[in-house]
């Protein structure tokens, strides 16, 4: 579309070249989720024995490598345009959704799969883990004075006290 | 429409010839695949919508693209969670 406003700026060349929140969001929720599959993995070990357990830590690397993809794709577009991000982001939730299910269909008869406590992880993992996120987000996007701040020592942060 | 009655008439026919726990599969396996496609109709559009208004957003305030950026990411990750429960119970439907 062309337009005689100097001011015009096409969404097609907009892009972001700051930092990418995305790898910050995700490098927080994989952290969470290195706390959190052991909890999953002994759950399921106990209900279904050691199929279980290769199920869910299956199912939580299937989680984490999703949210690493989904953030790689926006924080990368993101830098090159926004109409790109859109187009990225909507064709890889498709593209996503299939190698999930895929991931899932190869594996489904071998021998290590249990598909109840696979596919209750996947849904377990990903939900609980966006809410542990949501809960920092929220906050720190709600009070951002109260944002923790890097203290160099003690002495510092006395001696600026007073 | 001779064309859907004559396709009609062939599913009546390879129905009948079906034995029932044949006709249970068969019921199960499309119940499963109209669930799983109906479960990832919903996020599609919510996904769009997200997004959509996320662009509009950082076009018309690019300073709060960080802070967009950050609730996008997770709204989308949510509207997911809906498409990945309706993979689950096909999963579980079809095959467990």
């Amino acid at each position: 579309m062309k337009t005689d406003d100097p001011q015009y700026v096409s969404i097609l060349s907009m892009n972001d070249q700051g930092p990418a929140p995305e790898a910050a969001i995700v490098r927080d929720i994989i952290k969470h989720g290195s706390i959190v599959a052991p909890i999953l993995i002994g759950l399921s070990a106990l209900f279904w024995g050691v199929n279980g357990a290769w199920s869910s830590a299956y199912g939580v690397a299937l989680v984490l490598g999703n949210f690493a993809v989904a953030a790689w794709m926006v924080s990368y577009t993101a830098r090159i345009s926004y109409a790109l991000m859109m187009g990225a982001t909507l064709f890889g939730y498709i593209f996503r959704l299939a190698v999930i299910a895929a991931a899932v269909f190869f594996v489904r008869n071998a021998t290590w799969v249990e598909l109840v406590p696979l596919c209750m992880t996947i849904v377990i993992s990903h939900v609980g883990l966006l809410f542990w996120e949501m809960r920092y987000i929220s906050l720190s996007l709600a009070f951002p004075g109260l944002k923790p701040k890097h203290v160099a020592s003690p002495t510092v942060q006395d001696s600026t006290s007073n | 429409m001779e064309a859907l009655t004559r396709i009609a008439h062939a599913s009546i026919r390879v129905a009948a010839e079906l034995t029932p726990a044949e006709a249970k599969a068969n019921a199960a396996a499309q119940m499963a695949g109209l669930a799983y496609g109906l479960a990832a109709i919903g996020p599609g559009i919510g996904i769009g919508m997200i997004f959509g208004k996320a662009i509009e957003a950082m076009a018309r305030q690019p300073e709060s693209a960080g802070m967009v950026r950050t609730t996008m990411f997770l709204g989308v990750a949510f509207t997911e969670a809906l498409a990945l429960i309706g993979f689950v119970a096909f999963i579980l439907l079809k095959f467990a």
